[in-house]
């Protein structure tokens, strides 16, 4: 026997506990992606049951239909285009009035759904008792209790929705929202019109699309002039009279008017379903907010809070990153040994694990910090960081949301960027993905270290100091510059619910931070890999290169030079003659090195750009170092190691002393680390902004525009600095 | 009187509600229609934004948001 397939679509408002609920009924069977076109994740999962195949989408958390919000615009065309088999409309029960807002319009677009009353134990904790028969007869919709957190009546959620799906049961007619009696005339006035146009094939509820013309539904009349055609005209005439003639008679707009008048419908409702006892309502939240959002204790706990999740994130989290790094060099140590010196062998060990391993290694962070930030949401203190901070973050044209991803970019721009998720407008997103960058990452601090140490000595602390600073002024007036060019327009609302707070489960902390880290490794890992070898290619080839010296000849002469010294010295001076040579021959294959990296494609490319870094006081072994560092800015400090010929790659004392003896001045140091502080993020973050974005042309945007501001801003530090210097 | 001029503590009536559509129905549709009733629970520590119950459900909006709200204010019993 075939099995049957249904699709579910679970829909809620924000907080409503729907995605606990998904978490129970797929478990850890769940696609996630993103929706078509837009960066709102979508979450799937396959569940057999009741000898069916369901199919269950978790649609995003909205309290409206309306086409405002992406989220609410995504959710409303999952429904009206792909006719999900069975709507499941998740309720919190101690929100009942709210709640059935959206319920009421997912009533109106005349799907099948059902609605399951979530968390009916807080309601009832807080005084207040909901009649579920009567609900379910007033509004003519089946009505299951649940409790999400501990898996309450999801079978029997699950039994009534293959139920409902199967049965071709409708909405009667009598239970719908009834409008006054104004707009219900208009209603029909207009139904009628669309009746007369329309046939058999027409996809959309006819009530529902003329009450959405009344409203001006912008999305609703595009969709109508692209089903009638030329036929669309009259339709819309007749709807914007009939627009105009509710307008004169409420003085008000319809939209406002049919939205007032549904909350009369559902305050009706309320008063015959709800049962409020006596009014003890003990309200946890408030108090905890007491302390929580107070006046004089709200910032020093949020800065603690924060404080403790860069601990976690990034001081526990360098012990798995060290182990991973030690993974990574176990593996590239026992390669080493395996394989035959060639080709195939450098590919794998310089490019490819070199390549991916430098981005790997960041996993340990990036799980920490999406448990805590996970932690945050699901609790509910991400929405009051969000109330503390926005009165700060709006004065660059963000929303208070956007603090956590912009501080977390000190530490990692990726998953700083990857943060910026939950952020809900896509302006604020994108503009927060933008000026991330800027933070000055932790990767770029080596680079500042050997730098600054070395140019400035005593005032190092101060000079690197101010690199921060630079950073985040140049993220500010960047947000502005985008803010009134290109993300133009009027701030999303900021109005938001402040959820009760919620004890978080484990599981989905669990669940969201696999995602992330799924996410991380699949389509990071994809670009990085390419980068990387990208990269590997062009420092390693080509491989047959002139050499000024004859190294291998010098090597062998030193070889026989000592051969024959070593035989003649007695057994004590053997010891010291072998160390000799040893250092000569290092030092001629170091040289061979910087040849090999002169000559090098990218050495290559960095002479050819010379004439570009030549005025920011860059010579062309800075300015392949800044070309390696797109891979993963920790190694501009090792290709400095390379290309200044160091003892020793680690030996930061001695690369010290390589580059004050290279003619390098405090000055073009200083131009270099400003360079380096605002140029192209790193790889893996130009990746990141391209996903978060959506689209590739914010990626490009951003590494143009950072090479640009960061050449600028050296010009500037160099050329003025001479200046200033005489 | 605006509910942005309205104090901590401080109980009211939704009037009117104004500013562009999108703002409008983002307030409406949060529950704050006409006539519902709400309590200033507080402004944040910048004084931007605030917070109020209403439809025993905590709401924040910024006090520019506010600024285009009309109500009366009601006798003070905790709402």
């Amino acid at each position: 026997m075939a099995e049957k397939n249904i699709r579910i679509a679970l829909t809620g408002n924000p907080n409503s506990g729907k995605t606990t609920i998904f978490n129970h009924l797929t478990g850890t069977r769940q696609k996630v992606g993103n929706w078509p076109g837009v960066t709102v994740e979508k979450k799937e999962g396959d569940v057999e049951k009741f000898g069916c195949h369901l199919k269950i989408v978790d649609l995003p958390g909205t309290y409206s239909l309306t086409p405002f919000s992406i989220e609410e615009i995504v959710a409303r065309n999952y429904i009206l285009d792909e006719n999900p088999d069975v709507v499941i409309d998740i309720i919190d029960a101690s929100n009942l009035e709210r709640s059935l807002y959206l319920a009421n319009q997912l009533r109106e677009l005349n799907c099948k759904v059902i609605f399951a009353l979530n968390m009916a134990d807080l309601a009832l904790s807080r005084g207040y008792k909901i009649d579920a028969a009567k609900l379910s007869e007033l509004l003519g919709v089946p009505v299951v209790f649940t409790v999400g957190n501990k898996g309450q009546g999801l079978d029997e959620l699950v039994k009534t929705a293959v139920e409902s799906a199967q049965s071709d049961v409708c909405i009667p007619e009598t239970r719908k929202v009834r409008y006054s009696n104004d707009i219900e005339k208009a209603i029909a006035e207009l139904r009628a019109a669309i009746e007369e146009r329309t046939g058999p094939d027409f996809p959309y509820d006819r009530r529902w699309t003329a009450v959405k013309l009344l409203e001006d539904d912008t999305i609703i009349r595009q969709r109508l002039d692209e089903f009638l055609g030329r036929d669309s005209r009259e339709l819309m005439e007749a709807a914007d009279r009939l627009r105009a003639r509710l307008t004169d008679l409420f003085h008000e707009e319809p939209e406002i008017v049919l939205t007032d008048e549904r909350y009369g419908f559902i305050a009706g409702i309320i008063k015959e379903v709800m049962i409020s006892s006596t009014r003890r309502r003990v309200d946890v939240s408030r108090n905890i907010d007491m302390v929580l959002t107070n006046r004089f204790l709200g910032f020093p706990i949020f800065i603690f809070f924060i404080w403790a999740m860069f601990q976690v994130t990034f001081t526990l989290g360098a012990y798995p990153m060290e182990w991973l790094e030690a993974g990574i060099g176990m593996i590239s140590g026992g390669l080493d040994a395996m394989l035959p010196p060639g080709v195939v062998k450098t590919f794998l060990l310089d490019g490819v694990i070199a390549g991916v391993g430098s981005v790997l290694v960041f996993l340990p962070n990036i799980l920490l910090l999406f448990f805590c930030i996970a932690l945050f949401e699901d609790t509910g203190y991400m929405a009051r960081a969000a109330f503390l901070m926005d009165r700060i973050m709006h004065l660059i044209g963000l929303h208070g949301k956007s603090f956590i991803p912009m501080l977390m970019g000190f530490g990692c721009n990726v998953p700083a960027i990857m943060a910026a998720r939950t952020l809900e407008s896509p302006k604020d997103r994108i503009l927060t993905v933008m000026i991330t960058p800027f933070m000055s990452c932790s990767a770029r601090l080596p680079v500042y270290i050997v730098l600054a140490g070395t140019f400035f000595a005593a005032q190092a602390g101060t000079v690197i100091f101010l690199l921060y600073l630079t950073g985040i002024a140049v993220a500010i007036l960047t947000g502005r510059l985008l803010r009134s060019f290109l993300l133009t327009g009027a701030d999303a609302p900021f109005v938001m619910e402040l959820p009760p707070y919620r004890v978080p489960m484990l599981k989905s902390l669990l669940i969201h931070m696999w995602d992330r880290a799924k996410m991380f490794l699949k389509k990071m890992g994809g670009i990085i890999l390419v980068g990387s070898i990208i990269i590997w290619v062009l420092s390693a080839y080509p491989k047959n290169i002139d050499y000024d010296v004859d190294y291998q000849a010098r090597i062998q002469a030193v070889n026989q030079q000592y051969a024959a010294q070593i035989a003649d010295a007695g057994p004590q001076q053997k010891q010291g003659l072998k160390q000799a040579q040893q250092q000569q021959i290092d030092r001629l294959q170091r040289e061979k090195q910087v040849e090999h990296a002169e000559k090098s494609y990218l050495g290559r490319i960095g002479q050819v750009m010379s004439p570009v870094f030549e005025p920011i006081g860059i010579e062309w072994r800075g300015s392949v170092a800044i070309l390696t560092g797109f891979v993963a800015k920790e190694i501009v400090v090792s290709t400095l190691g390379v290309l200044y010929a160091v003892e020793g790659e680690t030996d930061s004392e001695a690369l010290r002393r390589a580059l004050k003896s290279s003619g390098m001045t405090p000055l073009s140091a200083l131009s270099l680390m400003v360079f380096v502080l605002l140029y192209i993020p790193c790889l893996a973050t130009v990746a990141a902004i391209a996903r978060e974005t959506g689209s590739v042309r914010w990626a490009f945007l951003s590494v143009a525009y950072t090479t640009a501001v960061a050449w600028m801003a050296s010009f500037v530090v160099y050329q003025g600095g001479g200046l200033l210097m005489g | 009187m605006r509910l942005s001029e309205m104090r901590e503590g401080q109980s009211g009536r939704i009037v009117f509600v104004g500013g562009d559509m999108r703002l409008r129905r983002r307030i409406l549709e949060m529950g704050l229609t006409r006539d519902s009733k709400f309590y200033i629970e507080k402004y944040a520590p910048l004084r931007d934004p605030l917070e109020l119950t209403t439809r025993g459900m905590h709401v924040s909006l910024r006090v520019k948001e506010a600024m285009a709200i009309t109500v009366e204010p009601l006798e003070t019993d905790h709402g």
